[in-house]
């Protein structure tokens, strides 16, 4: 009987506050992470959001392509006009 | 059952409704977790594929703002000279110099000669506002900013109160030439005949 008062005992003393010391841990932990996530995600979305305007290279590179072709041009009626050095 | 078995019993469910309660509170926080990953792994599947391009339509980009300078450099060394073409770089843009042009590697160990000091910025800057800037040409939505015909009177409205206050108390623009009183730069090939490249023949 005594023996069963000592298992009572730490059950209650012992085993009990480790469990949930330990399983408070590891939803503490857990919930730690959510908020994270959530902002990891926020970021993520805004980013892909931000690259929307990648589209607009193309556009660039037809605006450089004729820019370079003007020039081109630009260079060529200079190297008839002027002379050399 | 004695009275410390019903403590036993009683002591197992606590146990038991703690273990219950934390694990499924972490259940609840880890769904939450892939909730959110779901969400950042959409996002940067978005992010991969929009900048999927961009690494090529930048090469070309790269590549054809090459041409265009490679063909200025040349242009302009032709027309100027290896040395000329480096004072007036330095003399747009100070220190330019010593970088060099990429396709005259030897442009860098050159000592530029000093155009800026005689021709300064403004002076290259009212020079292509003359000459090359887009206000002297009919603009097409509308009268041109800077009459091509008349440039002198356009020149006047930058100083509608005429001279500056002072200005006959101001040093007078340096003298320049080959006979000028003071030399800028004393080179000994000054009065000498140009040189001139070999013939290719």
């Amino acid at each position: 009987m005594i023996l069963w008062w000592i298992g009572d005992i730490v059950l209650l003393v012992v085993l009990l506050p480790v469990v949930v010391y330990l399983l408070r841990g590891v939803l503490s932990a857990a919930q730690s992470i959510v908020p994270t996530v959530q902002r990891i995600a926020g970021v993520a979305a805004e980013g892909s959001k931000d690259l929307d305007a990648t589209a607009l290279l193309l556009t660039t590179q037809d605006q450089v392509a004729r820019t370079v072709a003007g020039v081109a041009d630009y260079g060529g009626s200079l190297n008839v006009i002027l002379d050399d050095a | 059952m004695p009275a410390a078995g019903y403590v036993m019993v009683v002591a197992v469910v606590l146990i038991v409704l703690a273990l219950v309660y934390y694990l499924v509170s972490t259940i609840l926080a880890l769904r939450q977790i892939a909730s959110g990953l779901d969400q950042v792994i959409e996002s940067v599947g978005e992010i991969v594929e929009k900048s999927a391009p961009v690494a090529e339509v930048v090469t070309t980009i790269n590549a054809q703002l090459d041409a265009g300078v490679d063909m200025l450099e040349a242009l302009l060394v032709q027309k100027a000279g290896l040395a000329d073409a480096m004072g007036l770089v330095d003399g747009l843009y100070p220190g330019a110099a010593t970088a060099g042009l990429r396709n005259f590697p030897e442009s860098g160990t050159l000592t530029p000669p000093r155009i800026g000091e005689v021709y300064t910025k403004g002076t290259l800057t009212l020079a292509r506002l003359g000459r090359e800037a887009p206000i002297a040409a009919a603009s097409p939505s509308g009268p041109a900013v800077r009459d091509a015909a008349a440039a002198s009177s356009s020149a006047r409205k930058l100083y509608p109160d005429g001279r500056e206050y002072g200005a006959q108390a101001l040093p007078r623009s340096p003298v320049i030439g080959t006979d000028a009183p003071v030399q800028y730069e004393q080179r000994d090939d000054i009065g000498r005949p140009r040189k001139r490249r070999p013939s290719r023949a």
